[in-house]
């Protein structure tokens, strides 16, 4: 089923386990090849494939047990049924826990065997584990590794011979019989109650669960109490800082150092420093003078190939300069952060912090990781709403990271644009992006059936990123997005330069004035900006620059961009995500609001400059609050009384 | 009482889980009747963060409304140690 094209003789292996137990560094250690690793539950969203000799090996993502709770537990569940033999990995430390699934696997009867990982980290925590005694307990070959360090490993691969199915539990196998003609992996499943594995064999499912689940909970408590000691207190400093980091009163002032050090990193640092020499210094004073200079040699710069080659929106030099002087190194400085972020075990704690607040926008805790992960990229932060756990937080959050959210790219012109406007314009653009989130989260929240699904989440231990594997996946990272982005910036300098070139600009210019001029009150050349919009938003806001406005002008057209559509890859990314239906329900009113928004802001604007020059922000920010708030107020009680 | 209730340092157990779903979904990570917890910490008006061993679980506050708890003993008083199961390998 997951390795279709098998030979003879080729065994598949599946490396199984709960979320962030470590299978992804496993699998990179067997079979030498890279998968995203960090240090949070769900990181693996898809299935990897390697060989490990003449076999196949799979990584899969972490779950908690096989019963088609949700779509990764459906196809792990699949995974390991066409399996020859299973890995499951198991964290040392957090047994108790991970058992639950080691048992089911040995209750199906698959040959199987145990690498129990992180045992590096029992001591500190003050426990000691008798491998011996879990082998014995279990049936199955048990084999302690460190993954992160490669120790186990070699023997891991040596004792793959001795996986055996393990012995199931005395209450299952009684209830296996009931199921002469199925294997016993499936037999167990049907009697768990599986719909779909039932029906395959065309019977009814069974209604054992409660009875098995409650046997096997106990089970997995007699065997912890068997091999697992308390020998100390925890005394592991990561458990301290843990703490720390989610009590309110340590962990918000933490909260804003760690937020005020990614923005000297990226927003200062990359975005300053790195992108001044590589845009500033190597792009526009030494790249691009060449390239003019050696095309100029062979053909005229203002015919329209030379424009289409090296003009305003040139292939050889606009296009290039945007990407490797300015997108290459922001997006590198991103991934560094959020590599950071991820690996030291950082964000579900802030996930605990927020859930209140998030609460108010219909989503659970959990959501602040992808509205973290969309400030660097909002593509790859859409992927990651699969770790939400129901389909109406999905759906809330991808329609806020799509409308409200912009990404690292989007925010360095838009930080380099306000930074030259004064500190009041910035305050007041982060003012509005955020009540936007609150006021169309809010009003989501009341208009979709259901509820919002409450935070249960197991917390990873606090770790010191591995400085090996952050470089290596900042590096994965930037050097796909890169790869994915270099097209598309190649195919939207085009489009923009055969629309000057042929004169079509101006047409569209002319037609798009009663949005521009009209509603917005902005000048016609915005057309031009907001086309670019539709490829790339950050595009979009860098036409901006080029455009001569008055400041409140500049403002609302960073505003409305700010709100405008999502990006190609992240529009792909939604239909992919959501179903093309419902994403073009997203991106039409995505559409709408942004201009209905930037329209609205520009009337209030200028009608509190109108009022008094001196006084225009403040009043701004009061309109957005007297706006805002019975939006709020209102979805709130309507929910209380209904 | 309702584990919305607990303080820091509480031992609990867990005595009823309302909701099906709920029930499901807690039983993975060891969360079940009659199991022994400690409360780890507690966000104010956010969530419950439970131990057991060394594994900790963020519940959410309106979760935690759902779940029927037992006070077994709290913060500062003594805490009765558990008769450890000793099962001899069959």
């Amino acid at each position: 089923m997951v390795v279709k094209n098998k030979a003879e003789g080729q065994k598949i292996i599946v490396l199984a386990g709960n979320p962030n137990v470590g299978k992804s560094v496993c699998f990179h250690r067997l079979t030498g090849q890279y998968v995203d690793v960090s240090n949070f539950p769900g990181t693996t969203m898809e299935f990897c494939c390697g060989k490990l000799g003449n076999d196949f090996l799979v990584d899969t993502p972490g779950v908690y047990g096989l019963s088609a709770l949700n779509a990764e537990e459906v196809l792990v569940r699949d995974a390991v049924l066409s399996a020859d033999l299973v890995i499951n990995v198991v964290d040392a430390v957090h047994l108790d826990r991970d058992l639950f699934l080691t048992c089911q696997l040995v209750d199906m009867g698959v040959p199987m065997m145990v690498a129990l990982n992180m045992v590096d980290e029992l001591p500190e925590r003050g426990l000691e584990l008798d491998a011996g005694v879990l082998e014995n307990r279990l049936g199955v070959p048990v084999v302690p590794t460190v993954a992160t360090t490669g120790a186990g490993i070699d023997l891991l691969k040596e004792q793959l011979f001795r996986a055996r199915p393990g012995q199931p539990d005395t209450p299952v196998e009684k209830i296996l019989g009931r199921y002469p003609n199925l294997s016993r992996s499936e037999a167990l499943l049907v009697s768990e109650g599986d719909a779909e594995v039932a029906a395959r064999h065309g019977l009814d499912p069974g209604d054992e669960k409660e009875k098995i689940y409650a046997a096997r909970r106990n089970r997995v408590n007699d065997i912890c109490a068997a091999v697992l000691w308390e020998r100390g207190a925890d005394a592991a400093w990561a458990t301290r800082l843990g703490h720390w980091l989610i009590r309110p009163v340590t962990g918000i002032p933490l909260l804003l150092v760690t937020l005020w050090l990614m923005y000297e990193l990226v927003g200062v640092f990359f975005a300053q420093t790195v992108v001044g020499y590589t845009e500033g210094v190597i792009m526009s004073g030494y790249y691009e003078p060449l390239v003019r200079s050696l095309l100029g040699r062979v053909m005229d710069l203002h015919s329209p190939a030379g424009v289409i080659m090296a003009g305003q929106f040139g292939l050889l030099t606009m296009a290039v300069t945007y990407l490797l002087g300015l997108l290459l190194p922001l997006v590198l400085g991103f991934y560094l952060v959020l590599s950071l972020l991820e690996d030291s075990g950082y964000l579900p704690r802030i996930a605990i912090l927020m859930d209140r607040v998030m609460g108010y926008l219909g989503l659970n805790g959990q959501a602040v990781i992808p509205v973290v992960l969309g400030f660097g990229c909002v593509t790859m932060a859409i992927i990651t709403t699969r770790l939400l756990p129901g389909r109406r937080e999905r759906r809330i959050a991808t329609f806020l990271l799509a409308l409200s959210v912009p990404c690292s790219a989007q925010l360095a012109f838009v930080a380099a644009i306000l930074g030259s406007l004064g500190p009041g314009y910035m305050f007041l653009y982060g003012f509005i992006i955020f009540s936007i989130m609150a006021g169309v989260g809010t009003v989501l929240d009341r208009l979709l059936p259901g509820s919002t699904a409450p935070l249960l989440l197991d917390l990873p231990s606090m770790r010191i990123p591995r400085p090996g594997n952050v470089l290596l996946k900042t590096w994965t990272r930037t050097f796909g997005f890169i790869k994915e982005a270099f097209p598309i910036f190649l195919g939207g300098a085009l489009l923009l330069s055969l629309l000057r070139v042929t004169g079509l600009m101006e047409k569209i210019q002319q037609l798009l004035e009663p949005l521009t001029t009209g509603w917005l009150f902005l000048p016609r050349e915005t057309a031009g900006a907001i086309i670019m919009g539709f490829i790339r938003r950050d595009f979009g806001t860098a036409g901006v620059m080029e455009i001569p406005m008055e400041p409140l002008q500049v403002f609302v057209a960073l505003v409305t961009l700010t709100m405008f559509v999502p990006c190609i890859a992240s529009t792909l990314v939604i239909f992919k995500e959501r179903g093309w239906r419902e994403g073009a329900v997203m991106w039409l009113l995505i559409l709408a609001l942004a201009f209905l928004g930037g329209g609205l802001l520009a009337r209030v604007v200028f009608f509190a400059r109108a009022i008094s020059p001196a006084v225009t922000l403040p009043l701004t920010a009061l309109a957005v609050t007297l706006a805002l708030a019975p939006v709020v107020l209102l979805s709130r009680r309507r929910q209380r009384v209904g | 009482m309702l584990l919305d209730k607990v303080k820091r340092g509480d031992l609990i157990k867990i005595i009823s889980i309302a909701d099906a779903g709920i029930k499901q979904r807690a039983l993975r990570m060891g969360i079940v009747e009659g199991v022994v917890l400690t409360c780890a910490e507690v966000i104010p008006a956010g969530p419950v963060v439970l131990g057991k061993l060394r594994q900790e679980i963020a519940v959410g506050r309106s979760l935690a409304r759902h779940i029927d708890v037992e006070l077994l003993s709290r913060a500062g008083e003594t805490i009765p140690v558990a008769t450890r199961l000793k099962s001899e390998v069959c």
